[in-house]
């Protein structure tokens, strides 16, 4: 196919190919951000909590009437020991947070008392001998808490944390010659250390901005009892094929231990398949209106490619009778509309390309997103190129149809 | 001429349907996307207080020295217990108010209802007339009662309905927790957004709070922030209320309202000499950092507007451009199809001016339709947005007259600006060529 009167043409016809150059440049840009961000919030979708999600469900409680901090600790034992008790449950654990829960309490960890900068961060669980158990996340290494260990913590009291579980990724990002067993760190707020006597398997924390990402598996366990004004949540692992059942049960049992007590409005019993629900309906959101916008994008900038190629056509149709006259085949005619296009694609995707890395380079240094990889380029620059060849291949098909009689029909 | 332009247009318009459909759609979309962001980004930027936003202003003391500062957290978005105690007695504001949010539990005296939770602030007697608080019954409590640590309380509108069937309760007691507060006043429907005052602890357009008591009386009754407490910079405190109190960690927002800008010197001036004042004393061993925001600089500071909004915004006003463009090249290629027409015309007599009048009457015919198109298509937006945003920042943009009028104006504006360079090709059609050929 000889380029050189395809450019001669175009040269004619400035404006429409700028503006489909134009056009395809810019679908591309945004439509490669989009994926972009649409496949960053998919895989913080489907990452792995760590935790047995099916059977586990959670009641967020809040005291009423003001209970000392022993009377809370106590009454949380109590709560504790009656939802054991129920036939449904199989185990139960109270917690000041959780995986996935967005709020909760993080500390920053160091590895010496002097140290200035922090060595990372991590949630910080105040949970009991249950916890892991209850989450349905396996203990590694070392041992669990025991029920002595577990000791009362309110907002003013500044304990210190002799004994800790941590996460198998905070150990490893800690001691990456995988040797945390027994040794120090310092995460508590008052300067004392705390050895680690126990690694989990993985255990996501339950920071959920995505600032935080880099802290996303961290993980300190406290043996210890939220017994401040906030929120205490039980969570409870029902027996299998008891799950509606526990979760009529335990608020009742509870109730029935104290009633001096007020369940969260919304989630004041709600399962954990809900909870990871709630946790990423916003990324899921995003990623499905990204989606629409660049479905409809597309769609438009197809659409307008047909639109200025029909109109081309129209326009040309004495010029390609006459090329037909004169021994040009019907594939000759075809494959002039399919090229015109496929180099104004090229020319689109070219300024795309520029313009997508410019939007990406402005987000990264407004919004701290990570950089483009240059396979969406590469994806978003295919598929404008099929589109393209798509759109303009039902004119470019009538076009090859124009009978050679057209030469002589008009003037 | 205008109307005959007018029949002109719809008539050529009726000539390719799918492609006018086209361009109509196109239109819609774009500017329903652009509308809808741009309704959810004005609902979080609005400034809450415009008459006094100038004259309110945050101070800001770094409590913990240089070496907190280096993991990149900047100076404590709050206030440590003293220095906000500190900044309260010496009173060099016109108002100000330390505050801080709390929770309790109320205890309705009709024992048959259950008790329920209930969140507020404890602040100073200045928060009302500073924040313009209006008031249905009664009004905020007085200085004196601050210092006397009063057990008072003004609650919302919605509490006094939920509580007292919106009667006039000034007077009558509340119960919270385990203390009886006298009611002093009742708020009218107040809940400015962004709730400025509080957006260090919260999203700040979350619901209004049901009741504000005295900071002092708070503070008596051990009642623990239900905000955040910063105590990263700090090395340790001593157990107990008292030991809190005095800790490094940082939980009182503080507000204060300076009339002019010699004020604003002044008061500046005045944070540099109490942090000299606490070096002196041996309290800080740094030369302490200090700040003073205005609510709008505050509220930048806080980055209270979610990324989020700002980039779909962005987003959508580029898919919005996508959209015109390929306008500009539809409209080209129907106007340049009908050259041998415009020819026809200008070589009868038409001017210029008159073929200009006729193609944007066009173009505005198609603005227009994709302007009601795309009030569809932003009623839809506003109703699938909490896909997106956060619920509470969702319920904040609604279809308004003045949405609806801007959705139109954009439409409209937008295609007969995309038109102007189809129209100008259009205009200067040679007669004698298009002639010729036919």
């Amino acid at each position: 196919m000889q380029i050189k009167p395809i450019l001669a043409a175009m040269r004619r016809h400035k404006a429409g190919t700028i503006l489909i150059g134009f056009q395809i440049a810019l679908t591309l840009a945004i439509v490669c951000n989009a994926l972009f961000i649409i496949h960053g919030r998919m895989a913080r979708v489907s990452r792995p909590s760590g935790v047995n999600e099916t059977n586990l469900f959670v009641i967020s409680n809040v005291w009423a009437g003001n209970l000392s901090d022993h009377e809370t600790a106590v009454q949380i034992q109590a709560d504790l020991d009656a939802l054991l008790q129920l036939g449904s449950v199989e185990d139960a654990t109270a917690l000041n947070s959780f995986p996935l829960h967005g709020s909760g309490w993080d500390n920053i960890i160091r590895m010496k008392p002097d140290q200035i900068h922090m060595t990372t961060d991590s949630s910080i669980y105040l949970s009991d001998d249950h916890t892991l158990n209850t989450l349905g996340v396996k203990l590694i290494a070392g041992r669990n808490f025991t029920a002595n260990e577990v000791q009362a913590l309110s907002i003013q009291t500044m304990a210190s944390w002799p004994v800790i579980i941590v996460s198998k990724d905070l150990a490893t990002l800690l001691f990456p010659k995988g040797d945390a067993l027994g040794k120090q760190i310092y995460a508590t707020n008052n300067n004392t250390p705390s050895t680690i006597i126990g690694i989990s398997d993985t255990l996501q924390s339950h920071m959920m901005d995505s600032d935080d990402n880099a802290f996303a598996y961290n993980a300190v366990l406290v043996p210890m009892r939220e017994v401040g004004s906030g929120y205490i949540h039980y969570l409870i692992r029902a027996r299998p094929g008891q799950l509606a059942a526990a979760m009529r049960e335990a608020p009742k049992a509870l109730i029935a231990q104290n009633r001096m007590r007020i369940f969260y409005a919304n989630d004041g019993e709600v399962t954990f398949a809900k909870v990871r629900a709630k946790a990423y309906e916003r990324d899921y959101g995003m990623a499905v209106l990204l989606v629409i916008v660049s479905a409809v994008l597309l769609a438009i900038t197809a659409a307008g490619i047909v639109g200025l190629t029909s109109f081309w056509v129209g326009q040309r149709r004495r010029q390609i009778g006459v090329r037909r006259a004169l021994g040009a085949t019907q594939g000759d005619i075809l494959s002039y509309f399919m090229t015109e296009n496929l180099l104004i694609a090229v020319g689109g995707i070219v300024v795309g390309t520029l313009l997508a890395i410019g939007i990406n380079l402005w987000m990264v240094t407004h919004y701290g997103v990570a950089y483009l990889s240059g396979s969406y380029l590469l994806v978003a620059a295919i598929a404008l190129l099929l589109l393209g060849q798509g759109a303009v291949f039902a004119p470019a098909l009538r076009a090859s149809r124009v009978s050679p009689i057209e030469a002589t029909r008009t003037a | 001429m205008l109307a005959y332009y007018l029949r002109l247009g719809l008539r050529s318009l009726r000539r390719n349907p799918v492609l006018t459909v086209l361009m109509v759609l196109a239109i819609g979309v774009g500017v329903a996307a652009s509308m809808t962001t741009f309704a959810v980004f004005r609902a979080v930027s609005a400034n809450p207080l415009p008459d006094k936003s100038s004259r309110l202003f945050v101070p800001q003391i770094d409590p913990w020295g240089p070496q907190a500062r280096i993991d990149g957290s900047d100076i404590p978005d709050a206030l440590t217990y003293t220095d906000a105690m500190a900044l309260m007695r010496d009173r060099k504001g016109a108002r100000q108010t330390a505050i801080y949010p709390i929770n309790h539990t109320l205890i309705p005296d009709d024992v048959s209802r259950e008790p329920f939770h209930v969140d507020g602030y404890a602040a100073y007697a200045d928060f009302f007339p500073m924040f313009e608080a209006p008031f249905v019954y009664g009004s905020g409590w007085d200085h004196a009662q601050d210092d006397a640590h009063a057990a008072v309380v003004v609650i919302s509108s919605q509490l006094n309905q939920q509580v007292f069937g919106g009667a006039n309760s000034v007077g009558r007691s509340l119960r919270l927790d385990d203390h009886d507060y006298r009611i002093v006043g009742v708020m009218a429907d107040w809940n400015p957004r962004p709730r400025f005052y509080d957006v260090n602890n919260d999203d700040g357009f979350s619901d209004p709070p049901d009741f504000i008591l005295p900071f002092t009386h708070a503070v008596d009754t051990h009642t623990d922030t239900s905000g955040n407490d910063l105590c990263r910079g700090t090395t340790g405190r001593d157990p107990g209320w008292d030991g809190w109190l005095r800790s490094g960690c940082a939980w009182v927002s503080f507000w204060v309202e300076l009339p002019d800008s010699t004020a604003v010197q002044a008061y500046r001036g005045y944070l540099q000499g109490y942090v000299a004042e606490q070096n002196r004393a041996g309290r800080f061993h740094w030369p302490a950092k200090t700040a003073l925001f205005d609510l709008t600089q505050w509220l930048q500071q806080e980055k209270v507007v979610p990324p989020a909004t700002r980039m779909s915004l962005l987003l959508s006003l580029g898919f919005f451009l996508v959209c015109l463009v390929n306008t500009v090249g539809l409209l080209l290629a129907k106007f340049m199809r009908r050259a041998g027409e415009i020819g026809v015309r200008r070589a009868l007599g038409a001017s210029r001016r008159e073929i200009w009048l006729q193609f944007l009457a066009e173009a505005a015919m198609v603005g227009v339709a994709g302007g009601v198109a795309g009030l569809l298509f932003t009623g839809i937006g506003m109703l699938s947005i909490g896909l997106v945003f956060d619920p509470d920042i969702a319920r904040l943009a609604h279809m308004s007259v003045s949405l609806m009028g801007l959705t139109l104006l954009c439409a409209l504006v937008a295609t007969v600006a995309a038109a102007f360079y189809p129209t100008w090709r259009a205009a200067h059609v040679q007669p004698a060529w298009q002639l010729k050929s036919n």
